[in-house]
């Protein structure tokens, strides 16, 4: 029966946790503490299973191995309609927004509020308000999202998110598809939310120099295992694959690539 | 020839697998319908988009069917001196099969595939996924709205075509044919029953909305996270009901006639 | 989804056409039994009812005035039948009724001739005088034996 209070180290953590689909090994074993009220970043390539670890913290996936625990609860052992209990305290940025089609903007970012809540009618406008100020959409709230561009959509997503006051925000991807100005802002976004809300903000992301910025704790998934530190330390690591994943030389790396893989039993042309 | 016997096996066994989902997907549909808070807002939504928008296209086709019976009737009846009894023949082929059969199939085609193809593209663009991290169950939000909509829908379509046939037999009847209108629509009262034609005709319709609504909101649902599943998807749902459409017609009506 | 006044209209326009279609299908069309428990009930025993079915309408004078309710047998082995009329019927005692068919192979129905009598039936009474089905098979039968019998006298 997990504490009333749980300790502050099994607020978000990984627990030794396997993930593959079919043959694939995305991780093993893998074991990370995201520290409270902190950003931390998931780094890594395509296909290192980054977005996969957002969705399991969700519970949207089982992992086949190992245990995540949100606030001292295993989520892999929990029924899905005890996961709608979790993911109360949970906040998702999706890395295509996945708002609600047929909503407005205004519609969409109340909409956690209005389904799982019983705040009054007042109440809910002035909190969307609130959010929609500060991602910087007030003029927004009358559009659907097919008329938003990438960057309000993200903005929207991102309000939509907070607007339940959740204590823990997962952002998948938050600057992919954006312009550099654009991608900026979100990045401020995130620093503020984590500032004022005290949130844990966990970014999964392929860009290194923002999460060199914004990151308190960092998890680099590469393919043979994962390294997890802050900034700085990586930085200085001494890890070779760190250095080079952290300070890619392109050149090297595509000339290295210049062998295109022959599938088994095609003819080499 | 072992391939074949195997083939045949791996099939049979998808088949059986498929059903079973779709068994899972009914029961978990039902369970969201006796859940609250009730969406009714959403259901008044999936009325419009299935019932308003297929008006036109019930009422065209039905007229245009109903003239058709109307032309063909007159043609075959007047050989026996028995074209007095047209408006029997419009009625109860249309109330009897061509009706239900009919406005299924039509609403199979268009709300059946969009619906197929809105949950879809909900998949692809994880809508479904966002409303789930936000405690709202998919099922309950846009899947069971959806179905029992169709449910709803389908014998008022029905009976709509119908209505509209008999007025098309109507049209080429009496207008074009000459024949006496009051003598239309008596043969029509006369030959007709609530019981036996009526009731079966409302009851067909019913079973096809539960078939409509289940098979496109189930392939919407499953539908893979690729572009090309949502098409393939829209595609699967307007075969499969469209086939099991025809053989549940055959079923109802050998079992309700007896 | 602009969830409009406009379109809830629509919809409530769309549900009420349907239903009023239902209605028309079922009540006019289908006739639908407007008599129900309320109906004036009486019986008649026929030797032969023919082809008469359960719902076959009962007229007077062409216009229909009820239907057949049940059909069973008496005790005497008639054909005991029930019918469910208007009950603003006034049908006076020495009514008959007869089994007839509409057209040569249409189906058959009961017709009432009123009679004179000051007597009105009540529910639950019975219509003494009948006519029984005419039996097409039995009517030619007869005939080839007539004209049998008749060619047998002229010999």
């Amino acid at each position: 029966m997990p504490d009333a209070r749980p300790a502050p180290d099994l607020h978000l953590v990984f627990d030794d946790v396997s993930m593959a689909f079919a043959a694939r090994h995305v991780f093993d074993h893998l074991s990370f503490r995201f520290p409270p009220g902190r950003i931390s970043v998931i780094l890594g390539g395509s296909g290192s299973g980054k977005s996969t670890a957002l969705r399991l913290i969700g519970g949207l996936i089982q992992p086949s191995g190992g245990r995540i625990l949100v606030d001292g609860e295993d989520v892999t052992a929990l029924s899905e309609r005890q996961l709608y209990r979790v993911r109360a305290k949970l906040g998702m940025l999706f890395q295509s927004g996945a708002l609600l089609d047929a909503l407005t903007v205004f519609e969409n970012v109340a909409f956690p509020l209005r389904q799982r809540t019983r705040l009054s009618g007042a109440d809910i406008e002035a909190r969307v308000r609130e959010c929609l100020d500060a991602v910087g959409l007030t003029d927004a709230d009358d559009l659907l999202p097919s008329q938003l561009s990438g960057g309000m959509v993200k903005r929207a997503a991102l309000a939509r998110a907070i607007v339940a006051r959740p204590s823990i925000l997962l952002c998948d991807e938050p600057f992919s598809g954006l312009d550099p100005i654009s991608a900026r802002r979100i990045e401020a976004l995130l620093v503020e939310i984590n500032g004022r809300f005290g949130m844990t903000v966990v970014v999964v992301s392929h860009d290194i120099a923002s999460t060199m910025r914004m990151a308190a704790q960092v998890l680099v998934l590469l393919p043979d295992g994962a390294v997890e530190g802050s900034p700085e330390e990586l930085r200085h690591s001494t890890d070779a694959r760190v250095a080079s994943f952290l300070n890619p030389d392109l050149d090297a790396a595509l000339a290295g690539a210049t062998q295109v893989e022959v599938a088994p039993g095609a003819a080499a042309w | 020839m072992v391939t074949v016997v195997r083939d045949l096996g791996w099939l049979s066994l998808r088949f059986v697998e498929q059903l079973g989902s779709l068994a899972r997907f009914a029961g978990s549909i039902g369970a969201s319908l006796l859940t609250p808070p009730p969406r009714f807002g959403r259901f008044v939504d999936e009325l419009f988009k299935l019932g308003v928008l297929s008006l036109i296209i019930i009422c065209l086709c039905g007229t245009a069917v109903g003239a058709v019976l109307g032309l063909q009737g007159y043609n075959t009846l007047v050989r026996f001196g028995a074209a007095d009894s047209l408006g029997a023949v419009v009625g109860l082929s249309l109330i009897r099969e061509l009706a239900p059969v009919l406005t299924a199939l039509l609403t199979t085609g268009r709300a059946g595939s969009a619906t197929t193809a809105e949950i879809g593209t909900m998949v692809v663009t994880e809508q479904l996924d966002g409303l789930r991290m936000m405690s709202v169950d998919p099922v309950h939000y846009i899947v069971a709205p959806k179905a029992l909509a169709m449910v709803v829908v389908m014998p008022l379509l029905s009976a709509l075509f119908t209505v509209f046939g008999i007025f098309g037999g109507y049209l080429v009847g009496v207008r074009v044919m000459g024949l006496d209108g009051s003598t239309y629509l008596s043969s029509l009262d006369s030959a007709v029953d609530f019981e036996n034609d009526v009731g079966g005709s409302l009851l067909k319709a019913v079973v096809f909305g539960v078939l409509i609504g289940l098979i496109s909101t189930y392939r919407g649902f499953t539908t893979a996270p690729t572009s090309a599943g949502v098409s393939s998807a829209t595609t699967s749902t307007v075969v499969v009901a469209s086939v099991c459409i025809l053989i549940f017609d055959y079923f109802i009506t050998a079992l309700w006639g007896v | 989804m602009r969830r409009s006044p406009m379109r809830d209209f629509l919809v409530g326009c769309f549900v009420l056409l349907g239903l009023a279609a239902i209605a028309y299908l079922s009540l006019s069309v289908g006739g639908v039994s407007y008599n129900g428990p309320k109906g004036l009930k009486l019986f008649a025993d026929f030797d032969e009812i023919g082809g008469l079915k359960v719902r076959a309408p009962v007229v007077v004078s062409g216009v229909k005035v009820g239907e057949i309710e049940s059909i069973g047998l008496a005790d005497d082995y008639r054909a005991r039948v029930h019918f469910n009329l208007d009950p603003s019927l006034k049908l006076p005692a020495d009514t008959s009724a007869s089994i007839v068919t509409s057209g040569v192979l249409g189906d058959r129905y009961v017709s009432l001739q009123p009679g004179a009598d000051d007597q009105i039936l009540a529910s639950g009474q019975q219509i003494e005088f009948v006519e029984s089905a005419v039996i097409l098979e039995r009517m030619i039968g007869k005939l080839i034996h007539n004209t049998d019998v008749g060619k047998g006298d002229a010999k």
